[in-house]
Order: structure tokens, then C-alpha cells, then sequence
């Protein structure tokens, strides 16, 4: 067994969303997530760091090029979140609440069949500067 | 003269559209920032004052003070809001940075201690893209 490194890369996209459960009247939704239920929406510039782990490849010593890894992420998150509103805009969201941990979830599922299974995925969101999640756990 | 800087920051929903173009002409110029249904930013204000600072308090302003100013006059309007919607003083106009910054300068001036003049808005709508505005009419 050769040595395990993680690699990392950033990528981000700029989107509207609001928190809002259809299932509860306004002043609930109000109550419970404040300013971010407001009706017109409001947005962030999403950052995000996709973390790829596993074992250099002999003839490359890349866990996975890079360059490969960008194209993945624009092809399968940038093209369908940014500029968007994730509610309205996104088929993930329809039924959905868009917040930070759900979003993470559905960008982990959304690459994970384009990353080799002996690798171990971790994705990282940045909704503002100080608040990120994380997922999967380790 | 002392520069004194508050940093504040605000979440919120835009898009950039000329009502007076047709939809292709505004996707022309704008490309995906002329979504329908919006996008957004988490914009980062940086508003700096300049003045003596007071021989009693050795403060230019209280940046508590400045903070609540800022707050009360520009955050509660702008936060999680659509700009292009939600904001009196940008109705019927381009909501871009530039035109935010312009506005932001026009909001505050009238509300500073008489002891500080205004000196910079500048406005991050990304860690990569910034505005400034010194009040240059």
C-alpha cells in the first residue's frame, strides 16, 4: 500500500435561493428562517473545495489530474447552479430547501460517478466567508 | 487627517437588465448576470471616513457608532434582499456595483457625525471583483 494524498480543488458560483418549507405558512417560515425566507430571494458568492483522496498513480504521480477534476465541476455543478436561482432554476431544488447542508449533499452526489470509486470524495461549501459545511463526514 | 474603514458585509439576490433592450440584447451584454429569476452575491462594504481625531476621545468616530449608522441606513436595506426589487433607492436604476456604490455614498453622507467627511465606499460583489467610488461627480 503506497501512501494516501488528499488533493483539493476550488471552484465557486454566485446564486439566488431563499429557505422557504412549503409545507408551513409564512410567519412559521419567518419564525424559523428569518430574513433568508424573504420573498424575492437573496444570494451568495458559493465557494467551494472538492477533496480527492488516494494513492498517487505510478506513471503520473497524480491522485487525478487536476485540470480533469475542474472540468468535472464546471460541467456538473457551474453549468447547472451558476447564476441560477437554486429554487427556481434547478431541478435538484424543486423540492428541496436550498441550504448550505442540503446543497453539499447534492454536489457529493452529483460527482461522485465521475470520480474513480478507489478514491474517497469530501466536498466543502462555502455559503458566506464564515459559514461552511461538509460532507461526507469523516 | 486620519482614514478610519468599517468593514460590513450584506447578502442579496440581483440581476443586471435594461428594461429598454430586448431579452436578447441584455443576454448580449450581460450574459448570465441577466438570468430571470436572479443570482447573487455576498458583497462586502468597506466604507471609510476621514477627519481629526477628537482630542478628549482620541477617536475619529466611535467604529461602534459608525457600525450602527452603516447598519441602519445601507445593511437592513440591502440584506438578504433582491436588489432590483426589495431597495428604494435603486428602483429604476442598473443594479450593478458601480451604480450600488454611487448610491450607497448618497445614503450615508447626510447621516456621519458633522466632525467626518466621507472618503471611499468600496464594495467587493466577489473576493475577485471590487468597486470604488470617492464621491467624483
Amino acid at each position: 500500500m503506497g501512501d494516501k494524498v488528499s488533493v483539493f480543488r476550488k471552484e465557486h458560483f454566485n446564486a439566488a435561493h431563499r429557505l422557504y418549507n412549503e409545507a408551513w405558512d409564512y410567519s412559521r417560515n419567518e419564525k424559523v428562517f428569518g430574513k433568508c425566507a424573504l420573498p424575492n430571494y437573496h444570494g451568495h458568492n458559493y465557494e467551494m473545495e472538492v477533496k480527492v483522496t488516494g494513492e498517487p498513480d505510478k506513471d503520473t504521480g497524480y491522485v487525478i489530474d487536476l485540470k480533469l477534476l475542474s472540468d468535472i465541476i464546471k460541467a456538473e455543478i457551474l453549468q447547472r447552479f451558476d447564476h441560477k436561482n437554486l429554487n427556481l432554476d434547478t431541478e435538484e431544488f424543486k423540492n428541496l430547501n436550498p441550504t448550505a447542508e442540503n446543497i453539499v449533499v447534492v454536489i457529493y452526489k452529483l460527482l461522485r460517478p465521475y470520480i474513480d470509486s478507489k478514491f474517497d470524495l469530501q466536498v466543502r461549501l462555502y455559503e458566506t466567508p464564515r459559514n461552511f459545511v461538509e460532507y461526507p463526514v469523516n | 487627517m486620519v482614514y478610519l474603514t468599517r468593514a460590513e458585509h450584506f447578502n442579496a439576490a440581483h440581476k443586471l437588465y435594461n428594461p429598454s433592450w430586448s431579452k436578447e440584447k441584455n443576454d448580449e451584454i450581460f450574459g448570465k448576470c441577466a438570468n430571470d429569476n436572479w443570482h447573487g452575491h455576498n458583497y462586502e462594504l468597506f466604507v471609510t471616513v476621514k477627519g481629526e481625531p477628537d482630542p478628549d476621545t482620541g477617536f475619529l468616530v466611535d467604529a461602534k457608532k459608525l457600525s450602527v449608522i452603516i447598519n441602519q441606513h445601507i445593511i437592513e436595506k440591502l440584506d438578504h434582499r433582491n436588489l432590483n426589487l426589495d431597495v428604494d433607492f435603486m428602483q429604476g436604476k442598473m443594479c450593478s456595483s458601480e451604480n450600488l456604490v454611487i448610491e450607497i455614498w448618497d445614503q450615508l453622507r447626510a447621516h456621519l457625525p458633522a466632525n467626518v467627511q466621507l472618503h471611499c465606499i468600496k464594495l467587493y460583489e466577489t473576493p475577485r471583483i471590487y468597486v470604488e467610488y470617492f464621491g467624483d461627480k
